[in-house]
């Protein structure tokens, strides 16, 4: 609990000092709060000097003064609420805007790893929602609590100087409301944490369901889709109505005892005031004082809870920008130089995470220029070996040098502006087909994204699409099929015109025929790049100068074609029966391309269907 | 990621639409006095607690107009006779009123937080419910990121008006009334003074809603922009990377975040400069009562008592019509969020059950195309025309022919994912429109070219059609998928948490999964969809192999790029923009010497 309240209270000062830039604000807005507090002190004063001297004294031009020095007063207080509101509002809201500006830059840091992990939703609510709570925190929340303070203290003052017994009985109430307010904020803050998270769990929901749309309606999985929804959504209920419960109790508590303080001290005032101890005009000011602390108090209720779970909020914010991004550039990291090519892997082992080895001591070395393939069965590694190379990922043991130099003593932007990258899932953003194109290079002239698309076999069907190159992809723009969308994907890696290329199953998507060609153009493209090409076709693995034959991470075999038909059983194997096109002969029956692996026992699985 | 099962699926991203999204401030205040009823209606189950919440209400307000009346009389009558008694006794009926103000209050927040909840979690699961019933289209023009922020935040936002709004109001008018009740009765010249300001207040709120509509508007659609662009970010990131664009991205960021920020800042000092309006109108009341109402103390036509509770009746005047002119603030932006909400709501599922359809009987698998004509959308070009086919129970039928042809179209047909624009397609010769599609698809199965993953664990995803089955049954299925061994490898084995998007596995482990899932499910009718054209030639043979044994028995529809994987196919369909140009066997086709055989032939030309 103590460390607890320490992590608060740390989450809680961070916050603020993001108000450090904007300080002239939020010092401006302290002062018309000061201001703002002076004059409401002042308002009951003169109320009661009007009353005291102007009505009964019957001094009307006094009252007459009065009503001017009281309008004037009104108009400053409106220019200070006026000034205080927008200037902590500037203020927070530029808080906000920053925190989450440094959210998506830490984002955009993390690297893959951490993306593997988290979700969209989750990330989501972090970024809108709990910046939001944190800028609530940090802006008119704090002004009030502060604008509160003041009021309560030189209440407190004037009271005590208007006449201490009374003024001991009001501010005897004060510790107490301090009490149950801290009480509630103690039990409210994890309550709230655990509300943002259930929040998060329910946006995940939604944005899973959304993103799986299809395959929720081919398994006919609507229905439990929807109870899943809504154990999750009552689940966020039944804690939600917890909240409120102690709110609404809890809350006006605080006013229940400032309302019996000031019961008490009209009946004691009273008794006073018939023993002749104090005026009238002392006790009705004294009750105009008295009215003026209910509305601090009643906004501390309101702030509290929130201040409770802005806390909250900021410590998910800050969980995210305090995770260090694994792969990140050194200190000292150096722009790597234009490079010629050479890649070379020393004994690099890579697990993801520490209980999955993906790789054993990988050793291998491209010079520039030649086209290396990566084969091997699903889940042997070729994939994690294209990611090393652009540091997706860093290795957990060995190194990987481009023309000598270990790429985790470069910057990553030098290394991945020098590396074009065809992934296995094509993403495009939501931009026109050029934005798409020139995406790594956006001074690239039309000519440039033209030439890109055309060795991409990408420019004949972009013409056709409505508005040409300035067509838009994505939601509400042309539809493109998973072929055209590699295609792009593949004209937006030629385009940056890299030194060395990964093509991780680029054209996975494409029929036949448009594969053929662009296999074509991209042979004439790799002439003078260091090329990976992870590929099912042996056309390009029996061009390859260097084909790297993965088993369970390690590599099993590596040569040009024809030594490893020689010498590796597996290779030649695989390149009897599997790889596309070595198919003179006409393919057998799928079911029979099983052969060589011992076939599962698994007709009785059927049966036990 | 995308779930296409041929890929028209686009992208995921948001901005275009966003900006579109942006331009729809021009709704009158019509539309949303009836979109605020439509609102409403969620709360109307939950009338008992309302009422209930409303009564707290009335008693609270009694409390509140009884205690300063309650002051009045202790100073006019007690403490001016000196009675001391009589004032402890005011003093102790103050304090009952104040304690019954304590419970009225706490009971009345506590209800609306209730009832309130209870509707955003209503509201919340209708829309959840709506989600799964839209049809797939509407999963193709919509960004993921803003039906997310529609479901989460715009329906927190409406949460406030209905719980809060309602109950607000209603106490707030009746709490006004009240006292202009008691100020009329104390001194009705008095009263009629102080209320010289009312004209002025309603001038002022006027010139404020005008211009806080659209400035409130301005900012839902700023966060929206905000969420958009953060959802396309988060799941493109790899790219960025890749491509070392964090630069670029992080400028863009920056302009929908400059932009959330300014419109709240713009839309908050607007009532910054309403409110203190008002607190400067309440204190010009009260200097009304104070210089005319102490001239007439002075001529004493009224008591000082009388002055003092008026003063008192006048700041508790004002500050309902605060509340008031801050709720309307909060229905601005209530309204906007609802709007949205509404149109979801309103968005209706283009494929649902007829009225009394009857469940599908068990399938034997027979499949026909009755001369079927298909649009996405009616603006759209045609995807299929007049395509007539018929597969007998238990065939395989491969579709053949480029990117574009309509391969897809008809496989999403037959599933009913979409409705036919013109024709029919029957299996076992009832049409699928006259069937409950849970029946229809519980009998088919899916194997995507995307193979799509669900956060979960790896039992789950196998599952996924079946939730019950047994741990047996999941690794019988895993099996027959071939996909058992690499399952038992990891260490957590079933039980291994898939990452969302399943990128903790390669995308032919992925695929594996989704045959098991298929094979769970044991569907009468099969639909794959080039299965095989992401993973690397072992898995392909892996694959294959566990295909030939899920389809033994079942009718096939396999839609193929390559034509290695359908040469044994009982009928192959060459599709051409949206027809059927050529249907036959391997060899009949290649015999045909048409486009198949061209096909056939660039396609083995360079090996």
């Amino acid at each position: 609990m103590a460390g607890d309240a320490r992590r608060t209270l740390a989450a809680l000062w961070r916050a603020f000092t993001f108000l450090h830039p904007f300080r002239r604000f939020v010092f401006g807005a302290y002062a018309a709060t000061a201001g703002i507090t002076l004059l409401n002190l002042a308002i009951p004063q003169i109320i009661r000097w009007a009353i005291d001297h102007g009505i009964a004294g019957r001094d009307l031009g006094l009252l007459g003064r009065a009503a001017v020095i009281l309008l004037a007063l009104g108009l400053l207080r409106w220019l200070l609420v006026f000034t205080q509101g927008r200037w902590s509002e500037v203020a927070s809201q530029n808080v906000a805007y920053e925190l989450r500006g440094a959210v998506q830059r830490q984002l955009t840091a993390l690297s893959f790893a951490y993306h593997d992990r988290a979700q969209t939703g989750e990330l989501l609510s972090r970024t809108v929602q709990d910046v939001d709570r944190v800028r609530f925190l940090t802006g008119r929340s704090i002004v009030r609590l502060l604008d509160g303070a003041i009021l309560m203290i030189g209440t407190a003052a004037i009271l005590l100087w208007m006449n201490p017994r009374l003024a001991l009985l009001a501010i005897g109430a004060m510790p107490l409301m301090a009490y149950r307010a801290i009480v509630l904020g103690r039990m409210l803050r994890p309550l709230a944490l655990t509300i943002q998270r259930q929040l998060a769990v329910l946006t995940t929901r939604v944005e899973q369901s959304l993103r799986g749309a299809r395959a929720v309606k081919a398994f006919a999985q609507e229905e439990a889709e929807i109870a899943r929804f809504r154990a999750e959504n009552e689940h966020w209920y039944a804690l939600s109505v917890w909240a409120a419960s102690l709110q609404a109790f809890n809350i006006p508590l605080l006013s229940l005892i400032a309302n019996i303080g000031a019961v008490l001290i009209l009946w004691y005032g009273g008794v006073l005031v018939i023993r002749g101890e104090a005026t009238l005009g002392a006790l009705i000011a004294f009750t105009v004082y008295l009215a003026q602390l209910i509305n601090p108090v009643r906004m501390f209720g309101q702030v509290i809870p929130a201040i409770a779970i802005a806390a909250a909020a900021a410590e998910r914010v800050f969980e995210v920008l305090d995770t260090a991004p694994e792969v990140r550039d050194a200190p000292d990291a150096q722009p790597l130089p234009p490079i010629k090519g050479r890649v070379r892997f020393e004994h690099v082992s890579f697990g993801y995470g520490s209980r999955r080895q993906v790789l054993h001591d990988v050793d291998f070395e491209a010079q520039p220029g030649q086209v290396i393939a990566l084969v091997g069965r699903t889940g042997s590694g070729k994939t994690t070996v294209a990611n090393l190379i652009p540091r997706f990922y860093d290795p957990t043991a060995g190194r990987i040098t481009v023309d000598g130099r270990d790429i985790r003593g470069v910057t990553l932007h030098s290394l991945r502006s020098q590396i074009g990258m065809v992934l296995q899932e094509t993403t495009l953003f939501a931009a026109s087909i050029r934005e798409n194109i020139a995406f790594g290079r956006a001074d690239a002239t039309a000519a440039e994204i033209e030439a890109a698309a055309r060795a991409a076999q990408a420019h004949d069907f972009i013409v056709q699409t409505p508005h040409g190159y300035d067509s838009q992809v994505g939601e509400r723009g042309v539809t493109l099929s998973g072929g055209q969308k590699q295609r792009i994907a593949i004209a937006r890696a030629l385009l940056a015109d890299p030194r060395i290329l990964v093509l991780d199953d680029a054209t996975s998507s494409m029929d036949t025929e448009t594969e053929r060609r662009i296999q074509q153009a991209l042979e004439a493209v790799m002439v003078g790049r260091t090329t990976f090409v992870i590929a099912h076709r042996l056309s390009t693995v029996r061009r390859a100068d260097l084909i790297l034959l993965l088993d369970r991470g390690r590599v099993a075999a590596r040569g040009v074609h024809a030594e490893l038909l020689q010498t590796s059983p597996l290779y030649a194997d695989i390149c009897r029966r599997q790889l596309r096109g070595a198919a003179e002969s006409p393919p057998k029956r799928p079911a029979d391309a099983g052969g060589l692996r011992p076939r599962p026992a698994s007709r009785s699985s059927e049966e036990a269907q | 990621m995308s779930f296409a099962i041929g890929g028209y699926r686009p992208s995921q991203g948001p901005r275009f639409a966003l900006e579109q999204f942006g331009r729809e401030d021009a709704g009158g205040l019509r539309v949303n006095r009836r979109a605020a009823l439509r609102l409403l209606a969620f709360v109307r189950p939950y009338w008992l607690q309302m009422l209930a919440a409303f009564g707290a209400m009335l008693v609270g307000a009694a409390m509140t107009l009884l205690a300063p009346y309650l002051v009045k009389t202790a100073l006019d009558v007690h403490i001016a006779a000196g009675d001391a008694v009589g004032l402890a006794r005011i003093a102790l009926f103050a304090g009952a009123a104040y304690v019954g103000l304590y419970l009225a209050n706490a009971c009345q927040q506590y209800l609306m937080a209730r009832v309130g909840q209870r509707a955003l979690a209503d509201l919340r699961h209708r829309l959840f419910q709506h989600l799964q019933a839209l049809p797939l289209g509407y999963h193709d023009t919509h960004i993921v990121g803003v039906t997310v922020s529609c479901v989460i935040n715009d329906v927190a936002v409406i949460n406030d008006l209905l719980s809060q709004g309602l109950v607000i109001f209603v106490g707030d008018l009746l709490i006004l009334a009240g006292i202009i009740v008691v100020m009329l009765s104390l001194s009705p010249r008095l009263a009629l003074l102080a209320f010289i300001v009312v004209p002025l207040m309603l001038l002022a709120t006027a010139l404020f809603s005008r211009r806080a509509r659209g400035a409130f508007r301005r900012t839902r659609s700023a966060v929206a922009a905000v969420v958009g662009d953060l959802a396309e970010e988060i799941s493109g990131m790899r790219v960025i990377q890749a491509f070392a664009r964090e630069g670029a991205a992080q400028q863009e960021f920056r302009r929908v975040n400059e932009a959330n920020r300014d419109a709240h800042i713009n839309a908050m000092s607007l009532s910054f400069a309403f409110l203190p309006s008002v607190e400067f109108l309440g204190l010009l009341a009260t200097v009304i009562v104070l210089g005319l109402g102490g001239a007439m103390v002075a001529q004493g036509t009224v008591t000082l008592g009388v002055m003092v509770a008026f003063l008192s009746y006048v700041a508790r005047f004002f500050q309902p019509i605060q509340e008031l002119s801050q709720l309307y603030t909060t229905l601005q932006s209530a309204m906007a969020g609802g709007e949205r909400v509404l149109e979801l709501l309103d968005t209706p599922p283009a494929v649902t059950d007829q009225p009394g359809a009857a469940a599908m009987p068990p399938i034997r698998g027979e499949i026909t195309l009755e001369d079927v004509t298909f649009h996405y959308r009616p603006d759209a070009p045609a995807a299929l025309r007049n395509v007539s086919l018929t597969i007998a129970a238990g065939q395989t039928v491969a579709l053949v022919g480029p990117t574009g042809a309509g391969k897809t179209s008809i496989a999403n047909l037959v599933a009913r994912f979409y409705d036919v624009t013109a024709g029919a397609v029957r299996i076992d010769g009832i049409d699928v429109r006259e069937v409950q599609q849970a029946s229809l698809r519980s009998q088919t199965g899916i194997v995507p070219q995307d193979p799509l993953l669900f956060t979960g664990t790896l039992g789950d995803n196998i599952r996924f059609g079946r939730p019950a089955a047994a741990d047996a049954e999941v690794a019988a299925a895993a099996r027959l998928a071939n996909a058992d061994a690499f399952i038992s490898a990891l260490p957590d084995g079933y039980g291994t948490a898939v990452y969302e998007g399943g990128v903790n596995l390669s995308v032919g482990q992925r695929q594996l999964i989704c045959i098991a899932r298929a094979a769970l499910a044991d569907p009468r009718i099969l639909i794959l969809d080039e299965a095989t054209a992401n993973v690397d030639s072992v898995t392909e043979a892996l694959i294959q192999d566990a295909l030939a044994q899920l389809l033994a028995g079942r009718t096939a529809v396999v839609i193929a790029h390559r034509l290695s994987t359908v040469r044994n196919a009982d009928l192959i369909c060459v599709v051409q923009d949206g027809q059927i140009v050529e249907r036959g066997a391997h060899a009949e086709l290649l015999a045909l010497n048409g486009v198949y055989r061209t096909l056939y032939d660039r396609q083995f030309a360079d090996t």
